[in-house]
This record gives structure tokens, C-alpha cells and sequence, in this order.
């Protein structure tokens, strides 16, 4: 056997991320984090999006009350046994051990906003014991004057709190503290179906040299081809166009695929 | 077929153990030296750091249970890595199986570690377990890498050219994680499983 050249350079492809919320073991979505409504099956709907070709799934867990949560993981051990293709958890994860339990059901990452904003620490213990490689860290952040600031205890509305800190600037802490990732949901788009902040996302991007997921304002296929060719995004993350079916991910790939922009095929 | 997944530390094992189990066999998951010994399969899973994993290893007297095993051995991504002779990532001694040290992925803009997400396999050298795979999406996530040589079956491309598949006599090691690679994840494990034969 000779060993040749390799001849086909590649390019990690740009990935679609769909979000599901899940309450109590369904997965819910209202305007966000009000209003609830049952969407599915989580099981059910993990195993249409891999059908589908996503590249990979986030869980949000909104379970209200800790209690639930520590009785409710069951869940990530059935979508571990289902699909194979990676997931990430996020929501509710405060410490080494909540990270454990959450790993040890079978989830590929674990993701942290509100509980790394009191203890940025936090960041780097979990990538001493874990990696970086399972670190995410999400950030929820708004335009504020001539910046974008960050925003805390976003999951429940009327507890939300500025933090007071420059959303650029936690970015690069993040980054530096070791995450392997930032999710970067920009308020002001979320939920509206308007189109990703793209001007945030690309000074979000010129700081980061880590993965860079853009949450917030999907509406349609343009959307994400904007993201991907004006924010050099590395995912792009949504949840109700693509529950509702909206937009398919078959469609949008091959959209994607036509604008020139790398992705797996499904 | 006796499968075994070695008990390598770390905490999001459960996704191979389910991957193989779609693969229609039953895994066990020690850090048993007989077990080990006596499977017909070895999987040397592994996510975190190459010095803590080796540290494992170490603490249960597996490293030269290992070094020693005849059978088909598949390392997975940090497992693949242990087989190398060294790391950059904390200047870890490993298996020594390969002749060879990890390097850190370099970082520039437009190229991100880690290299995080789905990459094709280019062709290096004909193998039964790699032919099938050519030009397929895997799933990667990892800042360290092997550089090409013999050992190399296929490779994939983040800024250059490293290791996604390798192979020294019965040891494979797979960059990449298949049981997170989709319908072409269970192809590697597959044949892992049906084509790979004892040294």
C-alpha cells in the first residue's frame, strides 16, 4: 500500500441548528418563555430532525422548578439512545455536577448563560473536568446606546437583569476562560422572523476565533444565507420555522448548497 | 461477538455505548484488564484532556493491557489520540502505539478551534474499513490532531491536511465521533465490527 497525497482539501461545513424547548418532558414553544405551548413528542420531534439532516439539535430546558429537573433527565438518555447526531443541553445547569448528570445521560455538550455571568469561573472549571470541546457558553444580549450589552435570567421575563456588562467584551472572556462555542442570541431579532442581527453577529464575530452559533430572528431561507455570507457564522440556530415547517431543512440546505455555502447534505 | 468500551474516565461515554447497541450488539463498559483481555472488539472512547485519560488508564494498569491487545482495537477521538506516542496538549505521554506527536490545530480567522462540526474524508490508503467512507460528513470536535504518515487512512482538512482515520496492525483510531456521524457513523462501526480481523 502506497501513501498518497490527499487530493480533496475540505471545508468544515456551516451547520443548522434546530432549538427545541422542553418543559417537563414535551417540548414547548410560546412567544418566548411566555405562553407555552405543547409542540410534540421530544423524542418524536428529535427523530424528524435527523431525518431531516440536521447537523445537530440544542435541548433548552425551561423544567420550572429544580425538583422537576432532577427527576426529568430521563429524557436526554431517550434522545442520546435515538439520534446520531451530536446534542447540546442547555438551560438549568449551575454547577460540575448538574453538568455531569446531564453528559452522563448521553448529551455531547452542555451550555451555560445566567450561571456564568455570576461566576465566570464557572467557565473554566467546566472546561478543566469536560473540555472544551462540551463548554458552550450562550450569551443573550440587546443593543444598548452605541453598544450591546448582555442580559441575565433571561428564561423568566420578569426577573431579567443587566448585568452591566459589555456584550463584546464577555465574549472575549468567554473565549479566553475556554469555551468551545458561543451561542449569541441577539433579543432584539429573537422572535420576531425579521432576519438574524447580522451587524452584531459580525462584530461578534471579529472577536471570536471559537465557534459562533446565530440565534435569533430566522424567518426565512435568505436569512441564513445572509447570516452565513455576511456574519461568517459557523451554525445558525432556530426553532419555530422550522417546528411549524416553515422552512424545511432539506429546502434550506439545498438553498444554501446553491448560494455556494458548504453543508452536509441530508 | 463480546464488545467491550474501555472505562477511559470521562463523562459522555453513553453515546458510543448506544451507537454500538443500534449496531444490534451489547457492549460492556469496564476498566477490567480480563474483560478487556478477552473481548473480540475493544473501544477506547474518550473526551477531555490526553494527560487525565491517561491518568485512567494508569490508575486501572490498562496501559499495557492495551499495548498488548490483538484483537481489533478502535480508539474514538481523544481514544484515537491515545494511541500516539505524545501530545501538545500538557506534553502527555500516551500509548506509543504510533510514532507520533498531536499538535494543537493552528487558529487564524476563518478557521476556528476547535475544529467543531461535520468534514469529509479524503483517501490516503485502500482499507477495509475506510474505503466505504470516502467523501462522507463526520462529526469532529477536537483542538489537538495527528499529523499524516503511514499510519494514516484517511485524512480531513481544518487549515491543513491531519489524521481522521489511522491504522497500525489491529489498532484504528477514528478522529471524527461515528456515533454521532449519522447513517455514516454506523458504517464505520460497522465495519469495524464485521471487517477488521486480529493481528
Amino acid at each position: 500500500m502506497n501513501a498518497i497525497a490527499p487530493t480533496t482539501p475540505s471545508v468544515v461545513a456551516r451547520r443548522i441548528v434546530p432549538c427545541l424547548d422542553v418543559r417537563d418532558g414535551q417540548v414547548v414553544k410560546g412567544v418566548r418563555f411566555r405562553d407555552h405551548r405543547i409542540m410534540g413528542d421530544i423524542i418524536e420531534l428529535a427523530a424528524r430532525y435527523r431525518d431531516e439532516g440536521a447537523d445537530e439539535l440544542v435541548f433548552y430546558d425551561i423544567t420550572a422548578s429544580p425538583e422537576g429537573r432532577s427527576v426529568d433527565l430521563e429524557w436526554i438518555r431517550r434522545v442520546s439512545e435515538t439520534i446520531d447526531i451530536p446534542f447540546c443541553v442547555a438551560g438549568g445547569i449551575r454547577s460540575i455536577q448538574d453538568a455531569e448528570h446531564v453528559l452522563h445521560q448521553g448529551a455531547d455538550k452542555i451550555s451555560i448563560n445566567t450561571p456564568a455571568l455570576e461566576r465566570p469561573q464557572l467557565i473554566n472549571e467546566l472546561v478543566q473536568v469536560f473540555g472544551s470541546q462540551c463548554v458552550v457558553v450562550g450569551v443573550d444580549s440587546i443593543q444598548d446606546g452605541q453598544g450591546y450589552s448582555v442580559r441575565s435570567h433571561t428564561g423568566t421575563p420578569d426577573n431579567m437583569r443587566t448585568p452591566g456588562r459589555g456584550a463584546m467584551d464577555w465574549l472575549r472572556e468567554v473565549a479566553e476562560r475556554g469555551a468551545g462555542e458561543v451561542v449569541l442570541n441577539c433579543m432584539s431579532s429573537d422572535g420576531t422572523r425579521a432576519g438574524f442581527d447580522i451587524v452584531q453577529l459580525a462584530a461578534a464575530r471579529a472577536v471570536l476565533s471559537i465557534p459562533l452559533v446565530a440565534s435569533g430572528g430566522a424567518g426565512s431561507v435568505e436569512h441564513f444565507i445572509a447570516v452565513f455570507e455576511q456574519a461568517d457564522v459557523d451554525a445558525a440556530l432556530a426553532a419555530t420555522v422550522f417546528h411549524s415547517g416553515q422552512i424545511t431543512i432539506p429546502a434550506l440546505k439545498q438553498s444554501l448548497a446553491a448560494a455556494g455555502i458548504e453543508v452536509r447534505p441530508c | 461477538m463480546s464488545i467491550v468500551v474501555v472505562d477511559s474516565g470521562g463523562a459522555n461515554i453513553s453515546s458510543v455505548l448506544h451507537a454500538l447497541r443500534r449496531q444490534g450488539v451489547d457492549p460492556v463498559f469496564s476498566a477490567d484488564a480480563d474483560t478487556i483481555r478477552t473481548a473480540d472488539r475493544v473501544i477506547l472512547p474518550g473526551v477531555g484532556a490526553a494527560g487525565q485519560a491517561m491518568d485512567v488508564l494508569r490508575g486501572h494498569g490498562l496501559v499495557d493491557v492495551i499495548r498488548s491487545l490483538a484483537q481489533p482495537v478502535l480508539g474514538i477521538c481523544l481514544g484515537m489520540q491515545l494511541l500516539f506516542t505524545s501530545s501538545a496538549e500538557d506534553n502527555a505521554d500516551l500509548l506509543g502505539i504510533i510514532p507520533a506527536r498531536l499538535h494543537r490545530l493552528a487558529q487564524s480567522a476563518g478557521l476556528r478551534v476547535p475544529h467543531m462540526g461535520w468534514n469529509t474524508l479524503a483517501k490516503v490508503k485502500a482499507d477495509p474499513l475506510s474505503d466505504p467512507l470516502v467523501g462522507q460528513w463526520f462529526y469532529f470536535v477536537h483542538s489537538y490532531a495527528a499529523p499524516l504518515g503511514e499510519w494514516t487512512l484517511a485524512s480531513s482538512n481544518h487549515g491543513t491536511a491531519f489524521s481522521a482515520l489511522v491504522r497500525k496492525d489491529n489498532f484504528y483510531g477514528a478522529q471524527f465521533h461515528p456515533e454521532r456521524s449519522a447513517l455514516a457513523g454506523a458504517r464505520l462501526l460497522q465495519n469495524f465490527l464485521t471487517n477488521c480481523v486480529r493481528a
